[in-house]
């Protein structure tokens, strides 16, 4: 049975319950439960017409529920009310459900959990293990925020940039569990570029292809991180680069640039290199420059500062970094790599060293501290 | 979406503020002691930030390896340890202030006539997984 294509259908048929006038925490429920009566039954018994399956039987499970609460309160003429209209109007279903499930009351873990419950058709349990909480802990998360946005009513079209905002942080913070995290983001975002037409959409999945077709060449089979210009090239996905690419140029010619597309530019250009010596850096600082003048992302400007001492030799680079808060994560692993381009193997070791001390990750604490003993190593000891 | 240790000491804090040993206090101040730290697990559990919690035995042992063929050697426990750690919580948060937030809250539980202890936490960041988007 094909797993995608079941929680392909779950924003649609959540929708069709809430319009209905189920509450979206119940027929959220209800959806969850229709899918997992999907995979056992579908297997044996494919339905003709699946989406209409799972709206019955969620449907189906939606009253269930809601008679058994009536029951409990003793309040059995409400079971057989109509239920009122639902919040959908105006707004394309799917597209709906991604604001809801973005919305700006609730925290970012908050709407990363019901995104890829909601939207996305991942189970708890799934999204628990996903994020390394117990189910239980995730189970709380996702019902508070389901109550958090119960009671949104949503008849236009929310600021897509928190929708953006969340599936990027899928994409780019996520475990190497059993899911994959960075495979569903571009999926909710391909989903989501299908039901709105917004160059930054565009942007962000072709910033995703572009990062994910690197995917094979990123790790060494140790599980250690290998650098941009170290990475054997011939292991990235030409497919997805290509896609990539298409859809950035389509969205960059309509000339409404924003943060994505920006960084989506930079990804291309490395994607476009045949051999690291080979990138174009003047443009890569350029569309740095642009990043910065869009978004000040102190982020954007360390960034900047590593390529423009590609672009233009590690001292302006060093003169770049200088303008930089040296509070920020990676400055002391930027600072170290200028140095060793710089000719200065002393200082930039003891900076390696310290910018391990100070790495937000494992992977990235090991890939350090190996430069530091290596740069030691060659000047013995 | 980041998370923490918060570390208890049995040695190796600073000294709290409300610094009576647990045995001198009335039963009824260690029961409301206790019935505090369940219902703060109890709430993380709720708001949907607590990943685990656990309490360690004082007494430990230090053990290494001595090489091949041979049992690894055993040391300890050492009184003159420094740190001495009694247990911790593990909390899930969206930012580094939340997480001082509950720290404090797990601070103040009640201890000798029932006032806050002002206990010294250790908050540790956990490393993560590297990001996607490297550049």
């Amino acid at each position: 049975m094909d797993e995608l294509l079941l929680r392909s259908l779950t924003p649609g048929v959540l929708a069709v319950l809430v319009r209905r006038g189920a509450d979206f925490a119940a027929a959220e429920d209800a959806v969850q439960d229709a899918l997992l009566e999907a995979v056992r039954v579908w297997p044996d018994d494919p339905p003709r017409d699946t989406k209409g399956w799972l709206v019955t039987v969620a449907w189906r499970r939606f009253l269930d529920a809601r008679r058994a609460e009536a029951a409990r309160r003793r309040r059995e003429d409400l079971v057989e009310e109509e239920p009122a209209p639902g919040p959908v109007s105006g707004v394309d279903d799917t597209l709906w459900l991604y604001f809801l499930c973005a919305h700006p009351s609730l925290t970012s873990s908050s709407a990363v959990a019901l995104t890829l419950r909601a939207v996305g058709g991942l189970s708890t349990r799934q999204i628990a293990r996903a994020y390394l909480v117990p189910e239980a802990t995730m189970a709380q998360r996702i019902s508070r925020a389901k109550r958090t946005v119960s009671e949104v009513r949503l008849d236009r079209p929310g600021d897509v940039a928190t929708v953006l905002r969340v599936l990027y942080l899928v994409f780019n913070e996520g475990y190497s569990g059993d899911v994959d995290l960075a495979a569903e983001a571009i999926r909710l975002t391909r989903q989501l570029a299908r039901v709105i037409d917004h160059p930054e959409v565009a942007g962000l999945l072709a910033l995703m292809l572009l990062h994910h077709a690197r995917r094979a060449a990123r790790t060494a089979p140790d599980g250690s991180l290998v650098p941009l210009a170290e990475q054997d090239r011939g292991l990235w996905d030409t497919r997805a680069i290509a896609e990539g690419v298409g859809i950035l140029q389509a969205a960059l010619a309509r000339d409404r640039l924003g943060e994505y597309q920006a960084q989506a530019a930079v990804a291309a250009l490395h994607a476009d290199a045949p051999r690291a010596e080979e990138t174009d850096w003047p443009q890569i600082v350029e569309w740095y420059d642009e990043l910065v003048g869009l978004t000040g992302s102190p982020v954007a400007r360390l960034n900047r500062a590593v390529a423009v001492g590609e672009a233009q030799g590690p001292r302006a680079g060093l003169a770049a970094l200088a303008e930089v808060d040296a509070a920020l994560p990676r400055h002391t692993a930027v600072a170290a790599y200028l140095h060793e381009r710089d000719g200065d193997p002393a200082t930039a070791a003891r900076l390696y060293a310290e910018a391990a001390r100070r790495a937000p990750s494992v992977a990235e604490r090991d890939h350090l501290t190996l430069r530091a003993a290596r740069l030691n190593a060659a000047r013995g000891g | 979406m980041a998370k923490y240790l918060l570390l208890k000491h049995y040695r190796g804090a600073p000294a709290a503020v409300n610094d009576v040993p647990m045995d001198r206090w009335t039963p009824q101040e260690v029961q409301a002691h206790i019935a505090y730290m369940h219902d703060f697990a109890a709430r993380l559990e709720k708001t949907g930030e607590f990943v685990d919690g656990q309490a360690l035995a004082p007494e430990g042992t230090f053990v290494r390896y001595d090489g091949e063929g041979r049992p690894p050697v055993t040391d300890g426990p050492f009184a003159e340890t420094k740190d001495l750690i009694a247990g911790w919580m593990v909390i899930d948060v969206d930012s580094y202030e939340r997480a001082l937030e509950l720290a404090g809250e797990l601070s103040a539980a009640p201890g000798a006539g029932g006032e806050p202890i002002h206990e010294w936490l250790e908050l540790r960041p956990f490393l993560s997984a590297p990001p996607t988007v490297t550049e």
